[in-house]
């Protein structure tokens, strides 16, 4: 019996060195198209080198994968890839030991790494003020204007050019309700759309120290008179029954999809589903703003995913995470996946592959959210990194529903977000010291 | 001569107690012991530093009102969904007495939506009451009622009551039905003969034979609409609008699952703990006296 054991021992042991492969775990929350795309980038670098085997999982949408690797981190057995959501990037940053830089696992796994290849307002958002990368910027999105162009035709309004002001777009809706449409305009996505990128779009503070870029003692600013004008403005349009609120988070983008609402604000990210499901002629803009702002267009903010290192693993298992991330930089397969997902270039070459190819002449508006990020950022606008994020975002959400139901003024409601987020940028950094 | 039963041996009533007494320490005491400690301590998701803060988690609630607020919406969630709960299905339970061809059918059906986990009820109850899609937000419509619980705080507490109601309708109907097949029929007959018509006999005999019952189902609705609710809430309104909805276990759930803030979720847990055990003894000490075994 024990020899027995033994022999299956040894034999186990035998086919374990023949296939020695190194296995790399990648949790992730991308589904339907995304999905694939993720199984096939697995399965594609696993085909260039037969060393490591990328592992791609489906561990549920951004909160719970989060939820899930926080369980095994605590567990010991935590992924070595994870994909977080940019409002989880301040916490991962802020907890020490939990992960490590991709920049270091790049050089010391003497990858040829070079941080300026990536679009600066997408990698920039995942440096540390040492200009060190932390995480590897993977699926990223901004917010953008759709609209309905049959709906357009009908109230009588030109096509050829979207609204591109907020005076044109209540102008648009105003035409739209009087010729009986029943929801002219609506928001997906409400804080990240109308306070985040709004924010970035007209080169305004969202928060002090760059929008809490800069450190970890940043205040929310959202209460601007800027702020409070676009907020009033927007109630106004809800009182007419001009902006009809439809929801938190991507809730709206169904009624822009099934033809209800005829404008929405939401992000890059809602391209692939408009096209495979809308049954009008639509367009895709960029985000409205002020005209008498000065500065304003400035640039949006970015949204989506990036891929974090969790620490505590084998070196040689990162090895293989570096050459992944290489994998994955390549222009043409990030040209290849920007042009699938809907979702941004990451590095300025696969933008220029993608252009070259012609892939914006024939699909006209896939290139409005690339225009909007790839601009010389400013403080103001480089990208909002804050801590206790996910809480401030349900905070938004719930000042601004007062908002549009007249329970609070637009400044009522401002002042409320300022000083709760204020609570929780304060507990952050309180926690967070060291 | 009071009968009793006394075990000789000094291990056996140890013995048989273990593995309730195991099972209450694995899944309440230690838990409950794990929150107390997480309630005194803050410490950022991944648990690698870890402070200890005294009563502060406590104290930043007291000092928002927004936390306090959610103390009456609780109150009137608990009291709509426990009231309405037992109200409807003690009617429920009254028809399906009786009831004589079909019983099982009606039973069967009564029951089912016990077995639907509470976020699918909350999904259910979103989709029909949908402002944009929902089949009865249409009928209001139709109605002239200007159906928006995305805005109008009313209506979306009659959404998640609605949800938790159903929900807990079926748990409450099986113990109502069992109760009133315990009822003697001998009382009742003799009632009647008396010349009691059926609505005196339902609150003169019935009703006080089945306090027991609802005393029971009372403390039961009331834990249910404060701890076991908040799939629902999730699903149908995530608390919205602005906080209308949001519930202390909703809170509970939101800090410490999605904002993964344990610090603050486990101090919320520790309150809600204290309420809970407060509303049993008060439940026990008053409303106890009026039960007649």
């Amino acid at each position: 019996m024990k020899i027995k054991f033994a022999m299956v021992a040894c034999a186990a042991a035998v086919s374990v060195s023949a296939f020695a492969q190194t296995e790399i775990q990648w949790w992730h929350s991308m589904t339907s198209v995304n999905g694939e795309v993720v199984n096939d980038l697995a399965k594609n670098f696993n085909a260039t080198q037969s060393a490591y085997k990328i592992v791609p999982t489906f561990k549920g949408n951004y909160t719970e994968s989060f939820t899930a690797a926080v369980a095994a981190f605590r567990a010991g057995n935590a992924p070595h890839i994870l994909q977080v959501f940019e409002v989880g990037t301040a916490t991962m940053m802020a907890s020490k030991g939990v992960t490590v830089p991709v920049g270091k696992i790049m050089k010391e796994s003497g990858v040829k790494f070079d941080p300026s290849a990536y679009v600066s307002a997408v990698a920039g958002y995942y440096t540390a003020p040492n200009g060190e990368m932390l995480s590897f910027p993977f699926n990223s999105s901004t917010t953008v204007f759709y609209f309905n162009k049959d709906a357009f035709k009908a109230a009588g309004i030109a096509t050829d050019k979207a609204p591109s002001t907020w005076p044109e777009v209540a102008l648009a809706a105003a035409k739209l309700k009087a010729t009986g449409h029943k929801c002219p305009l609506s928001i997906a996505w409400q804080g990240w759309t109308q306070l985040e990128s709004f924010s970035a779009w007209h080169n305004v503070e969202f928060a002090t120290k760059g929008n809490g870029m800069q450190g970890m003692d940043a205040r929310m600013k959202v209460n601007s008179p800027l702020h409070v004008r676009h907020i009033e403005n927007l109630a106004n349009m809800a009182k007419q029954g001009l902006f009809v609120y439809k929801g938190r988070s991507n809730v709206p983008e169904a009624s822009f999809i099934s033809g209800e609402c005829a404008m929405m604000t939401t992000s890059t990210g809602f391209y692939g589903n408009v096209k495979a499901n809308a049954k009008f002629d639509w367009g895709l803009a960029p985000l409205p703003y002020y005209p008498d702002v000065p500065g304003a267009p400035q640039n949006t903010v970015i949204g989506g995913a990036s891929l974090w290192v969790m620490a505590g693993k084998k070196a040689d298992e990162y090895k293989g995470i570096a050459q992944f991330f290489n994998y994955l930089s390549q222009p043409d397969i990030q040209a290849a996946t920007h042009q699938r997902t809907g979702y941004l270039p990451i590095t300025t070459a696969a933008f220029q592959l993608t252009e070259k190819s012609g892939f914006y002449q024939k699909n006209p508006g896939t290139d409005v959210g690339v225009n909007q990020m790839i601009r010389k950022t400013t403080d103001k606008s480089r990208g909002i990194r804050l801590g206790n994020y996910v809480q401030i975002r349900t905070i938004e959400d719930e000042e601004l529903e007062q908002v549009w139901n007249g329970k609070k003024t637009a400044k009522e409601a401002l002042d409320s977000i300022v000083q709760r987020g204020n609570d929780l940028l304060e507990r952050f950094e309180k926690a967070n010291k060291s | 001569m009071e009968k009793r039963v006394v075990f000789r041996s000094s291990w056996l009533p140890w013995a048989l107690l273990a593995p309730q007494v195991t099972v209450i320490a694995v899944f309440f005491f230690w838990p409950a012991g794990q929150a107390i400690l997480q309630s005194v301590q803050q410490s950022d998701p991944f648990g690698t530093s870890v402070e200890w803060v005294g009563l502060e988690n406590f104290r930043n609630l007291w000092n928002d009102p927004t936390y306090l607020a959610s103390f009456y919406t609780t109150a009137l969630f608990s009291v709509l969904v426990a009231g309405l709960g037992i109200s409807i299905s003690l009617v429920l339970a009254v028809f399906a007495d009786r009831i004589v061809k079909g019983a099982l059918v009606y039973k069967t059906l009564l029951i089912w939506p016990y077995a639907v986990a509470p976020a699918v009820a909350g999904v259910l109850w979103l989709f029909m009451l949908a402002p944009s899609v929902g089949v009865v937000s249409y009928w209001l419509r139709v109605l002239g009622v200007d159906w928006d619980p995305l805005l109008n705080g009313r209506h979306a507490m009659t959404m998640v009551v609605a949800a938790a109601v159903w929900k807990q309708i079926s748990y409450n109907f099986l113990f109502f039905l069992a109760g009133l097949q315990s009822v003697p029929k001998s009382l009742i007959e003799a009632a009647a003969i008396d010349g009691a018509r059926p609505w005196r006999r339902f609150w003169t005999i019935v009703f006080p034979l089945l306090s027991p019952t609802t005393f029971f189902l009372l403390v039961i609705n009331i834990v249910y609409a404060f701890f076991d609710t908040f799939g629902i809430i999730d699903a149908a309104t995530e608390g919205g609008p602005g906080k209308d909805t949001s519930i202390l276990v909703y809170k509970v759930y939101y800090d410490g699952i999605k904002a993964m803030d344990l610090g603050s979720s486990a101090a919320q847990s520790v309150v809600l703990m204290v309420i809970v055990i407060a509303l049993t003894v008060v439940q026990f000490r008053y409303v106890e006296k009026k039960v007649n075994y």
